[in-house]
């Protein structure tokens, strides 16, 4: 599976392209009304929409044949002021309008008005347009290093992917230990290995184990993303080279690689010892906290279906930091809000990993941290309890109450 | 020679519930020691101390002297009375992990292993899941991966359950084969035929308190009532009643035993002061004495006389 995913991941998202471009593929037909030609220029077929003019049928006979083989109609009718087509052109169609197309027409009604307005006001179309700014301020650091708008997208992309790996880690690999819990309890082993290994022991190795699994698929994951992309620009390079002759296609993909090289630039950019270094960290805090509240629960109850109601409170804190994460830390990275998500430890591994590539003072990093690993200690101390206790006990479903009980034997 | 295993005033309580109230006993070396007492007695409770699984709030429990430690494990044996195995784990794998957890090394485990599966006969299991064996044979592999380290002290609870007949019956010569080779073993059990049967030593207790402790025959001694099952052939029955009613003190009643012929079956309490002796003179005055044996109380009646008295 660990093999398998990524390359699912990047199957799903080419398959989901190229329905997307056959979808774009699709010709829409469309049949124009419009005896007066008032809209002729503006209405143009483009590779996805083609314009039939049936305006030489009688409008009921066009409508009828637009009904039968085609999308819909647009009528535009024979009005003397070009300014009323502003309110009059209708669309027909038995479909729900198809906003794109709808747009398009409105987008032509509204040149060719703007056009005659401003030519009735006697201003040149020609030279407004011309007067039409275009800005692009230049973006810089203090230390007069430039930066670039696609390095936000790119910190955006980077900060939400690490909170949500985050996450699915947490999930399926604290699932995973809460399993194995679960199953030494119901198979009866766990009497024989406690009179050899004490329950801490225990709990600790399946914690510590279940994270080295998740850090090597973690890896090998990393390791096969490069790959790909490594492959990705090789054959990009190539395709480059096969069509070099054709200018178009040479500037066009010479501005892709700009592109793309722009974002390669913006990458290195980043603080990527810290990320690496602080994913690697909160990963290993914040697996280690709810990992000790599943191997808790798996403890205390008899059967998988019985953990279901101790799931929800965990699962909680975790959504709360991607949603905390994905709205605030995205608009506001330094703001109050995603400041406080990024130390309280339920949902700081998340939030402080979004806020890294904007540029976390270190201290801060230090003291989230901190209190991460002084909060893990405390949970794992707890967590070690109920778990002694709960391994032997079966029968009775366990209240918050009973647990707490236990707390003292 | 002191005893293996020493429990000093062991206390253990659950919340509210006392589950051991200063419980003592001494496991003598060498010794089949049986830990008797009705369910929830608190039997569980002093075996998981003695595994150090759970810890006593006061007391101590000391093996050779030495207060439990964790250096111990690799010297107690524990079968308990709900065992498993991991299902989907190779039989072999699994024996050699459980053994290497007990402070065995790879290579010894593999040895020992070997050995016991050559002499349970069960070679040809070492590739299987547990979930492909029957009951009694993941039985038999958990009571290979209890003896596997050679510890000094086993304990067993409930050992024979799940066992048919035959395997319960090579269960116990294999107990005795250990005891034989100088291991100490506690075993608790409802089974008093085993008891009667294997133990030299019992204790029983009930309600978190220790009741009876000591070597099989001297508690048998305590208890005895000092009845003797007799058969005699008296020519005239009624006469014979009569002169033992008006003569003794003999307190007689009806005995259950086999013989081949149809003499009287009686069983006779003697009283205070009088002596087996006496009785079997008295006796042969009146007829052929047939059958004279002591009836020495069970331990299932001891078990019952004793959990019954109190209240």
């Amino acid at each position: 599976m660990t093999f398998l995913s990524p390359l699912l991941m990047v199957g799903m998202g080419v398959l989901i392209a190229y329905l997307t471009s056959l979808n774009n593929d699709e010709i829409n037909k469309i049949a124009i009304h419009d005896v007066k030609g008032w809209l002729k220029d503006e209405l143009k077929s483009t590779s996805n929409v083609k314009y039939n003019d049936l305006s030489a049928l009688p409008l009921s006979a066009a409508k009828k044949e637009a009904s039968e083989g085609y999308e819909g109609i647009v009528y535009v009718p024979a009005v003397q002021n070009v300014t009323e087509l502003v309110t009059k052109v209708e669309y027909i169609s038995n479909d729900s309008p198809n906003i794109e197309l709808v747009g398009n027409i409105e987008d032509a009604i509204d040149n060719k008005v703007t056009r005659h307005n401003l030519k009735e006001l006697n201003f040149d179309y020609e030279k407004i347009e011309k007067a039409k700014a275009d800005a692009k301020i230049h973006l810089s650091k203090f230390s007069g290093e430039e930066t670039y708008k696609e390095g936000s997208i790119l910190k955006m992309i980077i900060g939400g992917g690490m909170g949500y790996l985050i996450m699915m880690f947490v999930i399926i690999y604290g699932n995973m230990v809460m399993r194995s819990v679960i199953e030494e309890k119901t198979n009866r082993i766990i009497e024989i290995i406690i009179s050899s290994v004490k329950p801490f022991k225990l709990m600790m190795g399946k914690i510590i184990g279940t994270s080295l699994a998740g850090i090597l698929q973690f890896i090998i994951w990393c390791v096969l993303g490069v790959g790909l992309f490594l492959a990705l620009t090789f054959i990009f390079d190539v395709k480059v080279g096969a069509a070099a002759n054709n200018p178009e296609v040479v500037q066009a993909s010479k501005e892709a690689m700009d592109g793309v090289q722009l974002y390669i630039s913006e990458f290195f950019k980043l603080p990527l010892l810290t990320i690496f270094i602080s994913f690697i960290i909160y990963f290993i805090g914040g697996y280690f906290l709810y990992s000790s509240f599943y191997a808790a629960i798996g403890a205390a109850v008899d059967s998988e279906t019985d953990s279901q109601q101790f799931m929800l409170p965990i699962i909680l804190p975790l959504m709360l930091g991607v949603y905390v994460g994905f709205f605030s830390v995205i608009s506001e990275p330094h703001g109050t809000v995603a400041t406080v998500f990024s130390m309280i430890p339920l949902t700081s591994p998340i939030v402080m990993l979004m806020r890294i590539p904007f540029g976390v003072p270190m201290w801060q990093l230090a003291l989230s941290m901190a209190i991460l690993f002084a909060t893990f200690f405390g949970v794992v101390w707890f967590a070690a309890k109920i778990y002694r206790i709960g391994i032997l006990m079966y029968g009775k479903k366990p209240t918050y109450k009973e647990m707490m009980k236990w707390m003292k034997y | 020679m002191e005893p293996i295993l020493e429990v000093k005033n062991v206390v253990k309580q659950y919340g509210d519930y006392t589950a051991l109230n200063n419980v003592s006993l001494q496991v003598p070396r060498g010794s089949i020691y049986g830990l008797l007492g009705p369910n929830g007695a608190g039997k569980t409770s002093l075996i998981r101390i003695i595994n150090q699984i759970t810890m006593p709030d006061q007391g101590e429990v000391l093996l050779d002297g030495e207060k439990l430690n964790p250096s111990h494990v690799g010297h107690i044996g524990y079968m308990p009375e709900e065992r498993g195995l991991y299902k989907s784990m190779k039989v072999g794998e699994q024996a050699l992990y459980l053994a290497q957890l007990k402070g065995l090394s790879k290579k010894v485990a593999k040895e020992q292993l070997e050995y016991w599966f050559e002499r349970l006969e069960i070679k040809g299991w070492w590739n299987k899941k547990i979930q492909e064996l029957s009951k009694g044979m993941a039985q038999k592999i958990q009571f290979v991966v209890t003896v596997l380290h050679q510890p000094k002290l086993l304990i067993f609870d409930e050992p024979f359950s799940g066992f048919d007949p035959v395997n319960a019956n090579l269960i116990k010569d294999e107990i005795l084969a250990l005891r034989d080779k100088g291991t100490t073993i506690i075993f608790s059990t409802h089974r008093m035929e085993s008891v009667e049967e294997m133990c030299d030593h019992i204790a029983l207790i009930h309600q978190s308190n220790k009741l009876i402790e000591g070597r099989l025959d001297d508690v048998k001694k305590q208890y005895r009532s000092n009845t003797f099952e007799v058969g005699i052939a008296p020519g005239n029955i009624e006469q014979f009643f009569a002169h033992m009613s008006l003569n003794t003190q003999y307190v007689s009643g009806k005995a259950n035993f086999k013989t081949l012929d149809d003499e009287l079956k009686l069983q006779i309490t003697l009283p205070k002061g009088s002596t087996s002796r006496e009785l079997l003179q008295y006796l042969m005055q009146h007829g052929d004495v047939t059958y004279f044996v002591e009836k020495i109380p069970s331990v299932n009646d001891i078990f019952i006389q004793t959990v019954s008295s109190k209240p």
